[in-house]
């Protein structure tokens, strides 16, 4: 992708190619995520994990195509802070899951 | 037509509304006549309403704060009056579902619209003064931020008069507000005015982390920075991380209450305990944005008076770092009741222990900066060491809280409220008072009366001891939290003691009214031309008092911390010289969209909880009308010019000279 513009601190601002191809990887994410549960025809694991996988590329689509997340840019802050909000995120859902679940065994949620 | 509204919607039945409403009114009425009568429209739309300068604004989110903080208040005496009456049988004079909403909104308006607007007011005005820096990043966002916290303002109010407030809680939890135990309009004006008020600060929240990494002056690496910018940038990644959590649960009940989608409902797969989890992952690292930015206050304040270096500048730094990662894994702390069992409980009570170490790292630095240092017992100072006694009694009793077991006990009761309030009071409110004294003069160019200041610690000190020390020891009794009456008539001694407490510090607001009265009847005499009053370190005091919309002629260049206490240091002193030749300097335009964005999100916010879906369709092609018109409008920024600015530099120093 020569095409991409990046200015003298390495941010990247993209080009229409790149923007066109994360439109329709976006709009493709969002179709599998709403069909798998639109058709009905998959079990409930199959449809979880499929929204979750969706989710997470499409955050990453939307981060790299859109927003021009990259490791040059602004001398690595970029990728600092976003390993950062990674970090943060991962503690807020596992903590959330773990909380969760022993909530749901010890008051036995759900029948 | 009006959706849900009609005239039955205004409780005309309810005496102390009514006559709230009506005062509210005639105040009103007055300041409109007489900003009229002067002929100050003008200059309030040009000056203040549409000004994107960081320094107006800071002084109008002050301002709202401290309307706020009255209308808190009197939240607040009116529970402790019902308190004090209702004991042994007796009802009191304040109905259930009266005194439910009145808990609710002081919870709201404490924490949303008054501990946010004074910690955001002072970074707007402190931190790109601090860096050297000329205005913010996004300088039309932060007008836009005021005004959407203003739009969440003005909707809280309206539900004193039209319709009613929640009934639930400060923090709404489900299935209590949801439609099935909540049908009224109360959560929903609780909803659109965190909402929106919300995304305000999380614009703010983005506007300063850039400002601060961005916009430092020259020299200044982030190891230069002065404590308090340290904390705003924490406080800030807090906000842009914890924010949208807050968003998208509110979102989710709004869905159930509007969709009838079942998130949170009690049945259809609905988790109640979900909604708990979720806000209370916002609602941790939020208490940590109020106290961080306060923690700088004290950090400025105590090297300033002391005339010493802080101690510790870098474990300060580490400290307030540890706390901004450790705020995200605690929020479990508050609801150990909930069922999540014994491992999962002792993981979150380690972890809030844990968080007490870097806070008494801090307390630590605070009281080895003081140690043979020159103190100056200043109204600055004073709130300083109030905080760290008050503050650190309020840490140990988080600490006995972030015990399961003990928790288990305490869970509910008034130990909790005198917890809370003595680390919010003791550390929100006496920092963002101390920090209102301390940098009053660089916003105004006057001191603020001293003997009323001191005398607004001493009442707002022991007010707070009087108000919250009986409060810790009923808990021991089972007093709980939130209780309309009660049948112990045994706790009514110390329920007054508690009320006598709530009057003094009513005394200590009303100090610092007057405080501020006669400040400024009294500003000649205080005037401080210099810029630099209390001798301080840090960049803000090199520039003038107010200081000119540019901030800086020329952008200083700093290499030490502290650094314009090294500059007062060099041989010969810091002098405050004209330069000879001046240059154009590039500043933003004041900008109408942000005050039309915020009164047009009023009407939608309003139409959304009276479910008029027309007015929402409206209001809603507003909003998106007036932000296409400033993307697409490319006069948003001007130069001044080099003689203006030449001209404002020569009148600063001429008065100089006449002072000397």
């Amino acid at each position: 992708m020569s095409d991409i513009h990046t200015s003298h601190d390495g941010a990247s601002h993209g080009s229409y190619k790149s923007y066109i191809i994360g439109l329709v990887l976006s709009i493709v994410l969002t179709l599998i995520a709403f069909g798998v549960v639109m058709t009905g025809s998959f079990s409930v694991p199959v449809m979880m994990v499929t929204i979750v996988v969706t989710a997470v590329a499409q955050v990453l689509v939307q981060l790299i195509l859109f927003m021009h997340l990259n490791t040059k840019a602004e001398g690595g802050w970029n990728v600092i802070s976003f390993v950062f909000t990674i970090g943060i995120l991962v503690m807020i859902v596992v903590g959330s899951l773990w909380i969760m679940h022993n909530i749901h065994v010890n008051m036995m949620l759900g029948g | 037509m009006f959706g849900k509204l009609s005239l039955d919607s205004i409780p005309y039945h309810e005496p102390i509304i009514m006559v709230t409403a009506a005062v509210i009114g005639i105040v009103g009425a007055l300041v409109v006549g007489l900003v009229t009568y002067y002929r100050k429209w003008g200059y309030l739309w040009r000056e203040w309403i549409t000004s994107i300068d960081h320094k107006k604004l800071g002084i109008m989110y002050f301002l709202v704060a401290l309307v706020m903080m009255v209308r808190g208040f009197a939240d607040a005496i009116m529970m402790r009056t019902q308190q004090a009456i209702a004991a042994g049988g007796a009802e009191g004079y304040l109905p259930p579902h009266h005194y439910d909403q009145i808990f609710t909104a002081h919870g709201v308006i404490m924490i949303f619209f008054v501990a946010m607007p004074m910690v955001i007011g002072l970074m707007n005005l402190v931190v790109p003064l601090q860096i050297g820096a000329r205005d913010v990043a996004f300088p039309f966002m932060n007008n836009l931020s005021f005004w959407l916290t203003a739009a969440g303002v003005v909707l809280v109010n309206i539900s004193l008069v039209v319709g009613e407030f929640a009934k639930t809680g400060w923090l709404a939890y489900a299935p209590l507000s949801e439609l099935q135990y909540s049908p009224d309009v109360g959560v929903d004006y609780w909803i659109w005015a965190l909402q929106i008020s919300g995304i305000g600060t999380t614009l703010t929240g983005i506007n300063f982390f850039v400002t601060i990494m961005k916009m430092r002056t020259k020299g200044m690496t982030l190891f230069r920075m002065p404590i308090f910018t340290w904390t705003a940038l924490c406080a800030n990644v807090l906000i842009i991380l914890a924010f949208p959590v807050l968003t998208v649960t509110i979102a989710l009940l709004t869905l159930d209450r509007y969709l009838g989608m079942n998130f949170f409902t009690n049945d259809m797969g609905g988790s109640q305990m979900m909604y708990v989890n979720l806000i209370w992952i916002w609602g941790h690292p939020e208490v940590y944005i109020l106290i961080l930015p306060a923690f700088g206050v004290f950090s400025e304040v105590i090297a300033t008076f002391t005339k010493k270096r802080l101690f510790g500048y870098k474990t300060m730094v580490w400290a307030t770092a540890a706390i901004t990662v450790l705020s995200f894994i605690v929020w479990l702390h508050h609801f150990f009741t909930m069922g999540a069992g014994a491992n999962v409980n002792a993981f979150f009570g380690i972890m809030t222990m844990i968080i007490a170490v870097p806070t008494g790292v801090k307390i630590f630095n605070w009281l080895f900066t003081m140690y043979r240092g020159r103190i100056q017992f200043t109204s600055p100072v004073l709130w300083t060491i109030g905080f760290i006694i008050t503050f650190t009694l309020g840490g140990m009793t988080g600490v006995m809280l972030a015990v399961p077991g003990a928790n288990f006990v305490l869970h509910n009761s008034l130990f909790v409220i005198a917890h809370f309030h003595n680390v919010i009071i003791g550390g929100v409110v006496f920092g963002m008072l101390a920090g209102l004294t301390y940098w009053f003069p660089k916003a105004f160019g006057f001191t603020l009366n001293e003997k009323w200041g001191k005398r607004s610690f001493w009442c707002w000190l022991v007010g707070f001891y009087l108000a919250f020390m009986p409060l810790y020891a009923l808990s021991f009794f089972g007093a709980m939290r939130r209780m309309q009456s009660y049948e112990q008539a045994e706790w009514q001694p110390l329920m007054i003691v508690a009320w006598v407490g709530a009057v003094i510090i009513a005394l200590g607001i009303a100090c610092l009214v007057i405080q501020l009265v006669v400040s400024v009847r009294d500003r000649e005499k205080n005037r401080d031309l210099t810029g630099d009053p209390w001798d301080a370190r840090t960049l803000e005091w090199a520039t003038s008092s107010p200081p000119p919309k540019y901030n800086f002629a020329f952008l200083p260049a700093v290499d030490s911390i502290d650094s314009f206490w090294e500059m007062k240091q060099q041989p010969g002193g810091f002098k405050r010289e004209l330069a000879t030749k001046f240059e154009d300097i590039h500043m933003p335009k004041n900008t109408t969209e942000g005050p039309i964005i915020g009164v047009i999100s009023i009407v939608f916010g309003f139409a959304l909880i009276w479910h008029i879906w027309w007015l929402v369709g409206v209001s809603a092609i507003g909003i998106f009308a007036t932000y296409m018109f400033r993307i697409f409008n490319d006069d948003i920024d001007y130069h001044v010019h080099a003689d203006e600015v030449e001209r404002t530099e020569r009148e600063y120093h001429k008065r100089l000279e006449m002072q000397a």
